[in-house]
């Protein structure tokens, strides 16, 4: 085991501040109509940024749900850059660069499960090192994929982190209506892996439960099913109204255990934090995704963008799609919510 | 010296597995029960033997987890092959299937190559129990990013197969149960690649086109065969796959020929039939002598054994609709 150094902490701190500080602006432009749904991150920061700082960015790969891009900046500026243009529905929103080693945001929940599985067991055969760690919530854990893919997981010793983000809701569903189960983290027995719980909203604890199932995973001992605790204290997505259905005491209660707050006074004791370098991080972080927005805005978009990469080359019956479309010319369609040349 | 050798539809499979695995060692093989006991109906025999585990691959029980780990596989860069044991049973992963191996390159912007071929064997005629035989071609071809191969012949099974697995592109390679050891017929011995979306001349002729896939191009040339005796020249066009579709060789068949019928196994709403149809009308409308005619299942479950015979397009249903195109002045 292995706790996070000082400096560590201090690095995982300022990728929390800085999601915290962006997720409030993101909010802000979805208001405004200036971007579309997105899912706050509010409550996830310490298990997402530890868990980035506990891997290694040019080996081992993270397969997000979605309400983690903001928090995954270890992995590459290029992270907000796409969220932004995911946000925007801009098509470049779920391709990141070869060496950026996250995949794109998944709708379908717990479709990432096998995916994650398959691809550090391709690892494995291709005898690259690392490993794969992929996202998922409390809801998907009642997913069909979710068993087929940690069963799967146990049966081939896959390199893989199952990482189960518990934050109590799924939308409006509670935790005791998804299981009868008291810990998401026992169903590790049943596939014959080892399962921890932990606290999500301990940063240090985050760090600590992932480092040791990397290690164990590049020991060769397969995967590790982590279920991290945590309360959802924003809403599902900009399109919930969570008033309506969280008690309010329970919100309260959960505040007082902020992640983000918990690891300010620990970091803040140690000398090592202060407001001053709080409203710093702040203000640069919010420049980063102002200028990832502008960027996203200014990102070009060809009128025939809609048929790219559906296959490699276009089917005859495509390509004839392709020419009608550019034929119309640019008043024949709408090719985006942006598109001012009407 | 013979460059070519009789196999069945099924030899002419595994001799297609066979040369791609020694070709690419990307290449993998998933599903059930297709290590030890090379598949329910051999169609992997050897592989394991020649390749091993850890590239032949029994799988547990489980669709969606086959499929969506095939997904994984091919972002590590590995070109897997899966078998699905019969199609019906792919329901359980229509999610990865539709949801997921189709957009891949699409969501992700070209940087992930779904270079992934999944087998499976469909349609009728052997009897099986419920859900074995169901024909899924037209949900398939519907979802954009998918392609749809469906051979008729034993040479065409090998050729097709050695493309699909060598497209960069998801391919969902469909196996006619009952022409896996009734369908044969001389197949190349050395490397065969058919490239996909080229449709095949089964039958030359002048006064009617048969257009069909998977086994039904041997019910339809038998159907050629036999009217070619009372004088009349029905043409069998094998469209090969359905995704990407040789419109140019239907237009050109239909074109010449001026009437066609079309044969699926599927139901008939919202089939495969129906796509080909509204090409044909596209594209040779005026070169139309008779209303085009579908001759397909009916528009119920896939029957249990019992009720089959009447269920599968066969030679007198075809016979009589072309009789009845025919007619039309």
């Amino acid at each position: 085991m292995t706790r996070p150094s000082d400096e560590q902490l201090r690095a995982i701190l300022v990728d929390m501040v800085g999601a915290r500080a962006q997720a409030g602006r993101l909010w802000n432009l979805q208001r405004q109509g200036q971007i579309g749904t997105l899912a706050p991150i509010d409550g996830h920061e310490a298990v997402v940024a530890a868990t980035a700082h506990a891997l290694d960015p040019a080996s081992d790969w993270i397969l997000p749900q979605y309400r983690e891009p903001l928090a995954l900046q270890r992995f590459g500026p290029e992270v907000l850059d796409q969220y932004m243009l995911y946000n925007i529905g801009h098509p470049d929103g779920s391709r990141l660069p070869p060496s950026v080693r996250v995949a794109p945001l998944q709708i379908s929940l717990a479709t990432q499960i096998p995916h994650a599985v398959g691809l550090a067991w391709g690892m494995t055969l291709r005898h690259q090192p690392g490993v794969t760690t992929v996202f998922f919530g409390d809801g998907s854990s009642s997913e069909g994929d979710f068993h087929e893919a940690v069963n799967l997981a146990g049966v081939l010793r896959a390199p893989v982190i199952l990482l189960c983000v518990n934050n109590q809701w799924a939308i409006s569903t509670p935790l005791h209506q998804q299981t009868a189960a008291e810990s998401l983290a026992d169903r590790a027995v049943g596939y014959g892996i080892p399962g921890v719980r932990i606290d999500g909203n301990d940063a240090a604890a985050v760090f600590d439960a992932v480092d040791e199932a990397r290690q164990l995973a590049l020991g060769g001992g397969g995967p590790t099913l982590i279920e991290a605790n945590v309360y959802r204290l924003g809403a599902h997505t900009t399109a919930d109204d969570p008033t309506r259905y969280v008690p309010a005491e329970d919100l309260r209660a959960a505040r007082t255990n902020d992640p983000v707050h918990r690891l300010v006074s620990h970091l803040a004791d140690l000398g090592l934090w202060d407001d001053g370098a709080q409203a710093e991080i702040e203000a640069a972080a919010l420049v980063r995704i102002d200028e990832a927005f502008e960027r996203a805005m200014a990102r070009p978009l060809a009128a025939d963008a809609v048929f790219d990469h559906c296959f490699l080359t276009d089917t005859p019956r495509i390509a004839r799609q392709r020419a009608t479309l550019l034929a119309a010319g640019p008043h024949g369609h709408s090719i985006s919510p942006r598109s001012t040349d009407e | 010296m013979s460059s070519t050798s009789e196999l069945t539809m099924l030899q002419a499979i595994n001799e297609a597995l066979h040369g791609e695995m020694a070709r690419d060692e990307r290449v993998m093989i998933l599903g059930e029960d297709v290590g030890h006991v090379g598949g329910v109906f051999r169609a992997t025999e050897g592989l394991f033997e020649k390749f091993g585990e850890a590239r032949v691959v029994d799988m547990p029980l489980a669709e969606g987890a086959i499929v969506g780990s095939a997904v994984g596989l091919a972002m590590a860069g590995l070109v897997p092959v899966v078998e699905i044991q019969f199609l019906g049973f792919s329901y359980q992963a229509m999610h990865q299937i539709v949801g997921q191996i189709a957009r891949l390159r699409y969501r992700s912007q070209g940087r992930f190559e779904p270079a992934i071929t999944i087998r499976a064997p469909f349609g009728g005629g052997v009897r099986t129990p419920e859900l074995h035989s169901d024909s899924l071609e037209g949900q398939l071809a519907n979802v954009p990013g998918l392609k749809v191969v469906a051979p008729a012949t034993a040479a065409d099974a090998k050729g097709l197969l050695a493309a699909s697995v060598r497209d960069p592109d998801p391919v969902i390679f469909l196996e006619p149960l009952r022409g896996y050891r009734g369908i044969r017929g001389e197949v190349p011995n050395n490397d065969h690649v058919v490239p996909l979306g080229s449709a095949r001349t089964a039958r030359s002729g002048e006064d009617l086109v048969i257009v069909a896939w998977s086994h039904q191009v041997e019910v339809a040339c038998r159907v050629a065969d036999s009217l070619a005796k009372e004088g009349l020249s029905i043409a069998v066009l094998d469209l090969r796959s359905l995704v990407p579709l040789d419109i140019e060789a239907i237009a050109v068949a239909v074109d010449r020929c001026g009437r066609a019928v079309v044969i699926e196994e599927a139901a008939q709403t919202g089939g495969f039939g129906g796509e080909v149809v509204a090409t044909i009308v596209e594209e040779c409308f005026w070169s139309l002598e008779a209303p085009v005619v579908r001759v397909s299942g009916y528009d119920v479950p896939y029957p249990v054994g019992m009720l089959e015979d009447a269920y599968v397009p066969d030679e007198a249903r075809i016979t009589a609709a072309i009789r009845r195109t025919l007619e039309t002045a």
